[in-house]
């Protein structure tokens, strides 16, 4: 994903000379590369220094550019975090802080570096826009809406290398505060954002095996959040399925269920979400996720036992 | 004789007013502060010590040093009330602006919020201001962004971040002033941080050209200002006295938050008439 972030912006910066990027030592390649050659005035790395990241994009801001802010997750939201709420937030200005490596991406670095509650922060603060696009074809439409339309802070939560694309089957267009219909089945509904979408396809897959034919929604702007496309769901299926790379708290799963209790939604909600638990174990991105029970295996049985539950 | 060495550069008739001005500081300090003491007896929270240590260096930023194009940010934005009083002495904001300071429905609070006229930045939380300036100085090449910092602020490690990086990118249109009062809400910075100083040192070593002065004295102020050589991030140490000149105020911890009450009012009018 991010090389399709740099690429992006990097397109959008040839014709906008008023676009910015301030990185924070972070590893620059490819069409990040690109730009600090072709635009040094634009590209500023402010070394390890997260608070003045924020800072400068907000007085990058404040004289009417458009500015992102670009480094790990957990750097760009948690470091900086009175810098995201005061300098952004508070002024309401377009700046764009990229959470590279999202969620439980960087699977051997340890809780430190894990973004497991980033959304339940952002989706906090007052002004703040969240967009977690569900593949790389999702994030270019993410970055291009970012350089030319947003006028919010806005919180790209975004993953890291090697992601997928899942959304070219969709017969919708990514719109920004929209949840799009990927793939349309009748018997269930899962809702999903980021690339964990994977496990939404794999269940799918297996589902339609025996028989069961499941929609896969991406619910890539988190705030705001669509909440009419969401009553709509709640009126077209019995049983709706949320998978997020995201604590319980804060997140879609909240999101869906505080809508379903306000909308007295009849049917019934199975959610797959990180524990309210520190992640201090290593592995692969998938490993991590098994042991906060979002394995594929867990979330196939744990549906189909979900479905039986309630016929 | 000395200012008028700094202004040479300056055309004659340039000069004429730039003296005019600073001759006329001594006066116009004295109104602002009395402004002050006004607004101080509708409310509760006046931060007047930091404040009335800021006069000068407030008063000269705007009424001498800037330009057309120039901008000020008040990094140490408990001290709102003097930006406050300059914007209504420049005719930015109006009387009933002035007087609705923090009252119900009011136009204006404590700490500066932007989009209220005059005011290009949001302050309060001290640490703030010199990241903002830092990006507004890249996207401004030609205007020069005054900010002002308290001593206190300096303790804040994102002040340094934004120091470090401003002097690598050499910003030379950036002018901060440092109102050192050595005063924060309950102590002495020289007790808690002795190693703080000297100040200038710090930012000489963060590739900035930094100075020292009177920061009540209008005339010194801008002389260091102006004979800055303009080739690095400029960084001025105005040694200040926390709510100079009144006598019961000065140095007390007491008045970085507090009102004064009636008696204390017209003790501190009196005391400013007589200057």
């Amino acid at each position: 994903m991010r090389n399709i972030f740099a690429e992006t912006l990097y397109q959008n910066a040839i014709k906008n000379k008023n676009i910015y990027v301030v990185v924070a030592d972070i590893s620059i390649a490819g069409n990040m590369l690109n730009f600090q050659k072709k635009y040094p005035r634009r590209f500023i790395n402010v070394g390890v220094s997260e608070m003045t990241m924020i800072g400068m994009c907000a007085g990058l801001a404040l004289e009417g550019k458009r500015s992102f802010a670009y480094t790990i997750a957990n750097f760009t939201l948690y470091r900086p975090f009175e810098m995201v709420r005061n300098d952004l937030c508070y002024q309401n200005l377009p700046v764009t802080i990229v959470g590279m490596g999202s969620g439980t991406t960087y699977a051997t670095l340890g809780g430190t570096h894990i973004t497991m509650e980033d959304i339940s922060v952002a989706r906090s603060i007052p002004n703040m826009t969240i967009i977690a696009p569900s593949d790389p074809l999702e994030l270019k439409q993410a970055v291009d809406y970012c350089c030319n339309k947003s006028n919010s802070p806005t919180y790209l939560r975004i993953g890291k290398s090697g992601e997928k694309n899942y959304t070219q089957v969709s017969k919708e267009k990514w719109q920004f505060g929209k949840i799009r219909r990927i793939i349309e089945g009748k018997d269930i509904c899962f809702l999903t954002y980021g690339n964990i979408i994977r496990k939404s396809f794999t269940a799918a897959e297996s589902l339609m095996k025996v028989g069961i034919k499941s929609s896969i929604y991406s619910c890539s702007t988190l705030k705001p959040f669509d909440n009419e496309r969401l009553k709509k769901i709640f009126k077209k299926y019995k049983y709706i399925v949320i998978i997020e790379d995201h604590s319980i708290i804060g997140g879609l799963t909240e999101i869906v269920k505080v809508s379903a209790f306000e909308n007295k939604y009849s049917g019934n909600i199975q959610s797959f979400s990180l524990q309210d638990k520190f992640i201090n174990n290593y592995g692969s991105q998938d490993d991590l996720l098994d042991s906060h029970g979002l394995g594929d295996k867990k979330i196939i049985k744990s549906t189909v036992k979900f479905l039986k539950k309630y016929e | 004789m000395k200012c008028i060495l700094i202004l040479k550069e300056c055309s004659h008739t340039n000069l004429n007013k730039i003296m005019k001005k600073i001759n006329n500081a001594k006066l116009r300090c004295k109104i602002h502060r009395k402004e002050i003491l006004n607004l101080s007896q509708k409310v509760q929270a006046l931060h007047i010590g930091g404040s009335f240590s800021s006069v000068e260096i407030v008063d000269c930023i705007y009424n001498i040093c800037m330009k057309k194009k120039d901008k000020f940010i008040l990094s140490k934005g408990h001290a709102g009330i003097i930006q406050y009083v300059l914007l209504y002495y420049l005719k930015i904001i109006n009387r009933k602006e002035l007087d609705s300071y923090c009252q119900k429905g009011g136009y204006l609070g404590v700490h500066p919020d932007v989009g209220k006229k005059g005011i290009n930045a949001s302050t309060g939380s001290l640490g703030h201001g010199l990241g903002m300036v830092s990006g507004m100085a890249l996207a401004k090449k030609d205007s020069t962004y005054y900010v002002l910092l308290s001593d206190g602020e300096l303790h804040e490690g994102s002040v340094w971040e934004s120091a470090l990086i401003i002097g690598a990118l050499n910003l030379t249109n950036i002018v901060l002033i440092v109102d050192n009062n050595d005063l924060q809400s309950s102590t002495r910075a020289s007790d808690t941080h002795p190693n703080l100083y000297p100040i200038s040192k710090k930012f000489k070593e963060f590739g900035w050209e930094s100075s020292d002065c009177n920061g009540h004295s209008s005339e010194e102020i801008f002389k260091k200002i102006k004979s800055r050589k303009g080739k690095k991030p400029f960084a001025l140490i105005a040694k200040t006295i926390k709510g100079y000149p009144v006598s019961f105020m000065k140095n007390v911890a007491l008045w970085h938050y507090r009102s004064p009450n009636e008696n204390e009012y017209k003790q501190a009018i009196k005391e400013i008439n007589n200057l």
